[in-house]
């Protein structure tokens, strides 16, 4: 009996959790950068927590954004690597069904994951309590967005040798925008003003690249394949 | 166990690698039951002519047609019906024999646990079902590679040298699955240097520097 779109992407989904709990150093490395990265931060500066207090929205954004390209690096290399992917890509349920929910999966043990640890490193900036809603919306939002960036870049790596830096090189800029209002919209969340603005173009940001992202990512790995 | 069996036909298929003419207007049909063994001296594109059969290489020319349509244009109804085993074992080290099964063969068709047990029993490797394939030897990993194209039931085998750091009982055995296969009525193409000896008959394709 042949398998539906939705069982193959529950599937996949479920081998990339086991691979990845199977790996905890690996699953661990992102969060516990994001933490020291952030936690040092307060250590490294006067104690003043106005300050801490400005800083905190950009501090948090971007040690998301680089502790999240830490692991886009391996998205689809380990499997490209062992030959997995090209019977991934033969598995004749589309490769495009494959990349999503691998990227899924990716942004549950990256980006998620992050969002559930950020009120930890919240609290040491000095975040008010009241702002935390807002802040790990917009880092859903955010990280989700990335994910699916990564995944365009990562496909367009993966038949390189040291594709990380690339990576890197081609996500970053791209990221620009969710650093911007993600950072924005903590940040008003902090002084009390309507964060709706900045939260509506991330959610927008959000929806462009679930949207469009998948196909760019299938056919960037359908040439690496080649 | 339900097969659809078709008929593979490539017509003069060319590639090129950077400006290297690797498969030169290459042709061949196979019918169900028939064995066609892929043999050459290395670098003249054995491997390139079995991912342009896979479909993961687009030829620059010509085309490869399943039951008479291209292969583009059926892509998922051809995937389903193929199992291709590369030269790598393409297992993931960190996941047991029966998990890369699970999760391969589960992508094409709905099966049980039994049933990938069955085919780890068949391949002789029913003890390694449940380790880690990161412990298993590199025959052992070859046969829970054969065990997968075992599960997946397809019609379409193409084996890129099969018979890669097996024993002499396991080039027995593939031989033998091989023979089963084509008695079945499926269709196989094997890329090996090893003679291939079967009891059915098998066709040659000898590719040429």
């Amino acid at each position: 009996m042949k398998v539906g779109a939705w069982g193959a992407m529950i599937l996949v989904v479920r081998r990339e959790l086991c691979l990845s709990f199977r790996r905890p150093d690996q699953l661990l490395q992102p969060l516990v950068f994001f933490l020291i990265v952030t936690t040092l931060f307060p250590l490294g500066l006067t104690l003043q927590l106005s300050l801490l207090r400005d800083m905190a929205p950009g501090v948090l954004w971007v040690a998301a954004l680089l502790s999240s390209l830490l692991s886009l690096d391996s998205l689809f290399k380990s499997d490209a690597d062992d030959g997995t992917l090209e019977q991934l890509a033969l598995c004749g349920q589309g490769l495009t069904v494959i990349v999503v929910a691998k990227t899924f999966a990716h942004w549950l043990v990256s980006g998620a994951a992050l969002v559930l640890v950020s009120p930890v490193v919240a609290t040491a900036l000095g975040i008010p309590v009241g702002a935390f809603s807002i802040m790990m919306l917009s880092l859903g939002l955010g990280t989700l967005t990335l994910s699916w960036l990564g995944a365009i870049g990562a496909a367009l790596t993966v038949g390189l040798r040291r594709g990380n830096v690339l990576l890197s090189l081609i996500v970053l800029p791209l990221a620009m925008p969710l650093l911007i209002f993600g950072a924005g919209a903590t940040d008003r969340a902090i002084s009390g003003v309507s964060p709706a603005g900045a939260l509506y173009f991330l959610a927008a940001l959000c929806v462009f690249t679930c949207t469009l992202a998948p196909f760019a990512a299938t056919v960037a790995l359908r040439i690496t394949l080649e | 166990m339900k097969r659809v069996v078709g008929e593979l036909g490539v017509e003069k298929v060319h590639v090129w690698r950077g400006d290297r003419h690797v498969l030169k207007g290459v042709s061949l049909t196979l019918r169900p039951g028939e064995i066609l063994h892929v043999s050459g001296p290395n670098g003249t594109g054995k491997t390139t002519l079995l991912r342009v059969v896979c479909g993961l290489l687009r030829p620059e020319q010509g085309r490869v047609s399943w039951l008479g349509k291209s292969i583009a244009a059926i892509r998922d109804e051809y995937q389903a019906a193929l199992a291709y085993a590369s030269h790598e074992p393409a297992l993931k080290g960190d996941l047991t024999a029966l998990e890369n099964l699970r999760f391969s063969v589960g992508l094409k068709r709905r099966v049980a646990p039994a049933e990938l047990r069955a085919s780890l029993e068949r391949t002789g490797v029913a003890a390694c079902a449940d380790l880690p394939v990161r412990v298993l030897s590199a025959g052992q990993r070859r046969r829970v590679a054969l065990a997968r194209v075992l599960a997946m039931a397809a019609s379409l085998w193409l084996l890129d040298e099969p018979f890669t750091n097996l024993d002499a009982a396991g080039a027995d055995l593939v031989s033998g699955l091989l023979q089963s296969h084509a008695a079945q009525g499926g269709l196989a193409l094997v890329v090996a240097h090893h003679d291939l000896k079967l009891d059915c008959p098998v066709r040659r394709l000898e590719l040429a520097a």
